[in-house]
């Protein structure tokens, strides 16, 4: 019996491999032809935990600003390609090695999870190409990590915090909970809440670790409940955070009178919850379809072509790609410095950034969204789940360039 | 208030009837896998996926057709039943006799397949099921808010469990069942179907696994990948109790359930990999396992 055993782990092994090298091979499939044009790339997870998060969506929205855009660019036609990084920094770093060495990729965009955008941006800034991370949290790539081609778009650690930790400490939920995920996003993400949770005069009253991909949270609820915070803070992300929201509901944490913050949470989630389950969950996102009338015009078309409405990974997608493009036709080349110092000169203004612009750092700084999400009986009709609760502007939530850490900009 | 090693025996309990519930689960597809392995020495790694079918198929049920959960209690398992025939019928009879790797990969490749496709179609973040109007709520124990589904768990796995137990250890077919293993020539000399006998030992065992699937239906996000997260720590279970033994995957599945509740408590980082170490532990001591009668 243990013989089996041992060689069944052997065969996952080699299943795990064989797996990781069928997606290599499917992404320098994709992209075989190569051409004159400006390349695209987008890389995400297109099939695991962050597949609805951002996956094929992210891909679907960036097709669309192109076509926005009118499909071409300095007379040469916008290509769009795209692939699996399976949430793996090797997959991903050696799919943006090839498009850049080999395919002549002039920018991939989307990065979702920190780890492989952390590396790619490493990788892009010794290849002198761009980058724009749109799905990944963590702050330190306009940080420690920052680089003069990598940019930052949606959202970041910061800003969630700032969000979700800051207003809602003022708004009366001065004690604090956290269930958080046991690897440094999570670490990073309770630290920085708890940071602007202490500022506004809030304290914490304790933490617990729960392990990556948990599926049972009812013990650390049980925890969260006897410690009587009026917020439970989640610092975990994907299936994780949807698990803890529905089980939340189930043991009555929201009726005994506890508030619960998703730290990272988007609407993917929320509507893949139902509102029975997330009503009264207060998150911070960049984006909402029903905040005006640009982001609903645009919404309603990506809902035509995908039957959803985007989250702010996906219209952040848009938006990326868009302003990518502005910058090469405003920079007259497609030279990586050109565009570079293009893209920090010109505002954002689109159905996703108002307000926007990028600091030196490569941040891109916009007005943050703080929601609640609402009760059945308020929602009036597909999709209408959040009710604004306060708007943070975009040079409050974010670090500014000096204050983030980057060693270009201090 | 009282403690135990810091920790208020209030919560202590809490904690204590949680790692039970978490046992029912574990326990019904540790059953599962057990009863296959028994019969067939097939180590079934579609189990997981089959219990991801049926959570799915009680989704579907409900917000297609309208059925309630009641009804996809019985109905489900069924439907996963079914499949289970057509997977038996077709891929895993030809790998009889073979090695049991062989038996493995098919599987494995089976839940990758089934597993692909429902994320494909359903994406990865899952779909919302409510309790049943019945079970909504929860009773206050003093100790602990205890959801009333979570109770109705931990009695329907109880009683589940049992029965199996019972049809396997004390039934005619159950002696037969037990016979075929030992010697299925024989068996099929005395004209007993032994082919027939070994589809239903599959069917009943994945359907185990879609029982447990609808029972999680309402407590976790049903999702494609809900499954793979579990299947291998239910795998961990089967070993630590002894390959094949029905009261083994039983005992050890409600056991570990409790000892992984405790953990949660006094070093919640370490409770995704106590059971692996309990396993270690057990095939260091007893290769056998717990309940195994060694080979």
């Amino acid at each position: 019996m243990i013989r089996t055993a041992s060689s069944a782990a052997a065969a996952v092994k080699t299943l795990a491999l064989s797996a990781a090298f069928g997606a290599l091979a499917l992404a320098s499939a994709v992209s075989a032809q190569a051409a004159d044009g400006v390349k695209i790339g987008i890389l995400n997870d297109q099939s695991g935990v962050y597949a609805d998060y951002g996956g094929k969506w992210s891909v679907e929205a960036a097709r669309m600003a192109i076509e926005d855009f009118g499909g071409s660019v300095l007379g040469q036609k916008v290509e769009l390609m795209s692939a699996d990084h399976q949430n793996k920094p090797d997959i991903g770093s050696n799919i943006a090695r090839q498009w850049y060495d080999v395919d002549n990729v002039d920018m991939i965009t989307e990065l979702t999870t920190s780890s492989v955008a952390l590396a790619v941006h490493e990788l892009s800034k010794t290849k002198k190409k761009i980058d724009i991370v749109v799905g990944a949290a963590t702050s330190r790539l306009t940080g420690d990590a920052c680089q003069p081609y990598g940019f930052h778009w949606a959202f970041d650690t910061r800003a969630l915090a700032v969000g979700t930790g800051g207003a809602l400490t003022r708004a009366g939920g001065d004690s604090w909970f956290f269930l958080t995920a046991d690897y440094a996003f999570g670490y990073q993400l309770e630290d920085d809440t708890s940071k602007l949770v202490k500022q506004e005069g809030g304290k914490v009253l304790g933490a617990v670790k729960h392990p990556l991909n948990n599926t049972d949270f009812s013990s650390f609820l049980l925890q969260a409940q006897a410690s009587q915070a009026k917020v439970v803070g989640l610092a975990n992300a994907g299936l994780d955070t949807t698990n803890s929201v529905k089980q939340a509901a189930e043991f009555g944490l929201m009726a005994g009178g506890q508030k619960l913050a998703g730290l990272l949470m988007t609407l993917a989630e929320v509507h893949g919850l139902g509102l029975k389950s997330s009503s009264g969950l207060v998150l911070t996102e960049g984006f909402y379809w029903d905040l005006d009338d640009r982001s609903r015009e645009f919404s309603d078309r990506f809902f035509k072509r995908t039957q959803r409405m985007p989250n702010m990974i996906q219209a952040g997608t848009y938006s990326a790609v868009l302003s990518y493009l502005k910058a090469v036709k405003a920079a007259d080349s497609k030279d990586p410095d050109k565009v570079a110092a293009k893209l920090k000169e010109l505002p954002v203004d689109d159905a996703f950034g108002r307000n926007g612009k990028v600091l030196a750092n490569g941040r891109m700084i916009h007005d943050m969204y703080l929601f609640e999400v609402k009760k059945p009986e308020e929602s009036k009709k597909p999709w209408d789940y959040y009710k604004l609760l306060s708007t943070i502007p975009g040079d409050k939530a974010f670090f500014t360039a000096a204050e983030s850490g980057c060693p270009a900009t201090k | 208030m009282t403690t135990i090693f810091g920790v208020p025996t209030a919560a202590l309990y809490g904690q204590l009837l949680i790692g039970l519930i978490n046992g029912s689960f574990y326990a019904l597809l540790s059953l599962g896998l057990a009863v296959i392995f028994g019969m067939l020495h097939v180590i079934n790694f579609a189990h997981g996926a089959l219990y991801m079918l049926g959570a799915f198929a009680a989704w579907l049920a409900l917000t297609k057709f309208g059925v309630n959960y009641w009804a996809a209690l019985a109905l489900a398992p069924l439907a996963v039943a079914i499949l289970g025939v057509i997977i038996e019928r077709t891929t895993l009879r030809r790998l009889a006799g073979l090695d049991p790797l062989y038996g493995l990969l098919l599987t494995f490749g089976l839940s990758l397949v089934i597993e692909g496709m429902f994320r494909h179609w359903y994406g990865s973040s899952g779909q919302p099921y409510a309790p049943p109007p019945q079970l909504q709520g929860g009773v206050n124990l003093g100790f602990m808010f205890l959801p009333i589904y979570r109770g109705w768990v931990v009695v329907a796995s109880v009683v589940v469990c049992f029965a199996t137990w019972f049809v396997i250890e004390r039934t005619r077919l159950g002696a037969y069942l037990r016979a075929a293993t030992e010697n299925p020539a024989l068996v099929q000399a005395f004209g007993i179907n032994v082919p027939l006998l070994v589809t239903a030992t599959y069917a009943g065992g994945v359907a185990l696994a879609g029982f447990a699937g609808v029972l999680a239906a309402p407590i976790y996000q049903v999702s494609p990948l809900m499954g793979s997260n579990l299947i291998i720590v239910v795998f961990a279970v089967v070993v630590v109790g002894g390959m094949g033994s029905i009261m083994g995957a039983i005992v050890t599945g409600y056991m570990l359930g409790v000892l992984e509740g405790l953990t949660k408590v006094y070093y919640p980082q370490a409770s995704a990999i106590v059971i692996f170490v309990v396993m270690a532990i057990v095939l260091l001591v007893r290769p056998a396992g717990l309940f195994g009668r060694g080979e």
